[in-house]
């Protein structure tokens, strides 16, 4: 199994260590939910290193990821920002999801998912040997040139990072959400995965563990895999291999919002998704019944079967929540059946943000 | 692991005590609890209801999964224990003080073929 360079400050904290896509993650430290009251009240840390950075670099890397990704890459001008987008297969379905970071004109920073990670970078370089463009491609996970990623988010977290790394404050201070900034070896980005405040700071893998020290120093919990799912799904986020994968299109997961069918340019699936339009919608499910909503459960509603893509106990609510595929006319408001171990339960569809910066929204 | 001596044990990790009136208490052994994780809902039998040794009785979900207890016994159901709906946390708090269910066993034969401290230790280690 693949281990992360914080791996032993996870044990001596006492983390219950999972395998996660072949890595040896934390689940937790002791309490998972104690953990997402963390994030939400104040302050937690997640390693997220086992996520690859990729950079994309060369005359050529807009253009590349200008007909590779479902987003427009165009998007990105200012230097800095950061774009969230699916990279489609050519029936459209999802390989994967990523945010792309625009470090410099032709310098642009992917970060993947880990368990899809080899798949990508195959596709990825296949592609560009493909179009026949100017463009290097290189995975900074091994090596000297390797990085470590850690999350901190929460009200108190940028507070956190600036007593952790004070010489970042004056540049990470200044950002707007969806943005980022290098600072010497560090980059500092203002996005996440929780529907909180906060950083997702990528470095050298050697300078992690002090980075990781400094910031239990200056009191951000630190936070396993289990409250990272169930904050992002408060968050209505989607957990890529279950809330859509490569047998499913974007327009039915929720995520057409991310992807660009106006602008003239070709990409990869824009074909496939114009001959085949949104068959489903994607929306929450707010269990008025006592139980805990799963993946996979079936829905009934009123115009027909869906199916629950991911759903847990929200700690923020004190209910069950999920995210569904439900037929096309299902609408906010709705009532309907989800067989929860052959029974059936009542649950009201909502929208699929339930939390939002400390706040409840549905 | 905190593996109670006064207590016997099944190979599903349930404990049951055996109580003055001879009715069995049950639970979830510390093991158990610690696998699942933060408990969110517990359905407990009913009051009256008849179970078979091996049936499911009651259902445990953590935040991440969902988990059938058994009864370790033969028995009709005399009490279940009602805060836990509403605090289950209490399971992962202290494993033996929340128990889940009482029974008036059918055949006290039956506690023969529980396991002791000692044995269950041996099958939490092999796990």
């Amino acid at each position: 199994m693949q281990k992360t360079v914080l791996n032993e400050e996870h044990r001596r904290s006492g983390a219950r260590m999972v395998d996660f896509a072949g890595w040896e993650m934390p689940l937790h430290y002791g309490s998972q939910i104690e953990e997402h009251h963390a994030v939400r009240r104040d302050a937690g840390m997640f390693d997220v290193s086992h996520m690859c950075a990729v950079d994309v670099a060369g005359d050529d890397a807009r253009a590349f990821l200008r007909r590779l990704l479902a987003n427009n890459v165009d998007r990105l001008q200012l230097p800095g920002k950061a774009l969230y987008s699916t990279m489609l297969n050519e029936a459209g379905g999802v390989i994967d999801d990523l945010i792309v970071y625009h470090l410099g004109e032709e310098d642009f920073r992917i970060v993947i998912n880990a368990a899809t990670a080899a798949n990508d970078l195959r596709w990825m370089t296949a592609r560009r040997d493909e179009w026949g463009l100017a463009v290097t491609i290189s995975a900074r996970r091994e090596g000297a040139d390797a990085l470590a990623m850690i999350a901190v988010q929460g009200p108190q977290a940028r507070q956190k990072v600036w007593q952790a790394l004070p010489e970042c404050q004056p540049a990470s201070a200044a950002l707007q959400p969806f943005f980022a900034a290098t600072v010497g070896e560090h980059l500092i980005a203002r996005t996440g995965y929780t529907g909180e405040d906060g950083y997702e700071i990528t470095l050298p893998a050697a300078q992690a563990v002090r980075l990781w020290q400094r910031l239990a120093e200056a009191g951000a919990r630190p936070c396993g895999l289990g409250a990272r799912d169930t904050l992002r799904l408060e968050a209505g986020m989607n957990l890529y291999g279950q809330d859509m994968d490569e047998s499913v299109s974007p327009l039915d997961a929720g995520l057409a919002w991310t992807v660009d069918l106006a602008a003239p340019r070709d990409f990869v699936g824009k074909a496939a998704l114009l001959a085949k339009p949104q068959q489903h919608r994607f929306l929450g499910l707010l269990l008025l019944d006592r139980g805990v909503l799963r993946a996979h459960q079936r829905v009934d509603s009123a115009h027909g079967p869906g199916e629950i893509t991911s759903g847990s106990f929200s700690p923020t609510l004190q209910q069950s929540i999920a995210l569904a595929r439900l037929p096309l006319p299902a609408a906010v408001g709705d009532v309907v059946q989800v067989s929860v171990r052959d029974r059936p339960l009542a649950a009201r569809v909502v929208k699929p943000c339930f939390v939002r910066n400390g706040s409840i929204l549905v | 692991m905190n593996i109670p001596t006064d207590l016997k044990y099944t190979r599903s990790h349930e404990w049951v005590r055996i109580e003055a009136d001879g009715a069995i208490s049950v639970g979830i052994t510390d093991h158990a609890q610690e696998l699942l994780g933060d408990l969110v809902f517990i359905e407990l039998p009913e009051p009256g209801r008849e179970l078979a040794a091996g049936q499911e009785a009651a259902v445990v979900e953590s935040v991440k999964a969902a988990a059938d207890v058994y009864s370790p016994l033969s028995g009709s159901v005399i009490e279940n224990n009602a805060v836990l709906a509403d605090s289950p946390e209490l399971v992962n708090q202290d494993a033996y003080a929340a128990w889940l269910f009482r029974i008036r066993p059918a055949s006290v034969a039956e506690l023969d073929g529980l396991l002791d401290a000692a044995a269950y230790q041996e099958i939490v280690a092999a796990a």
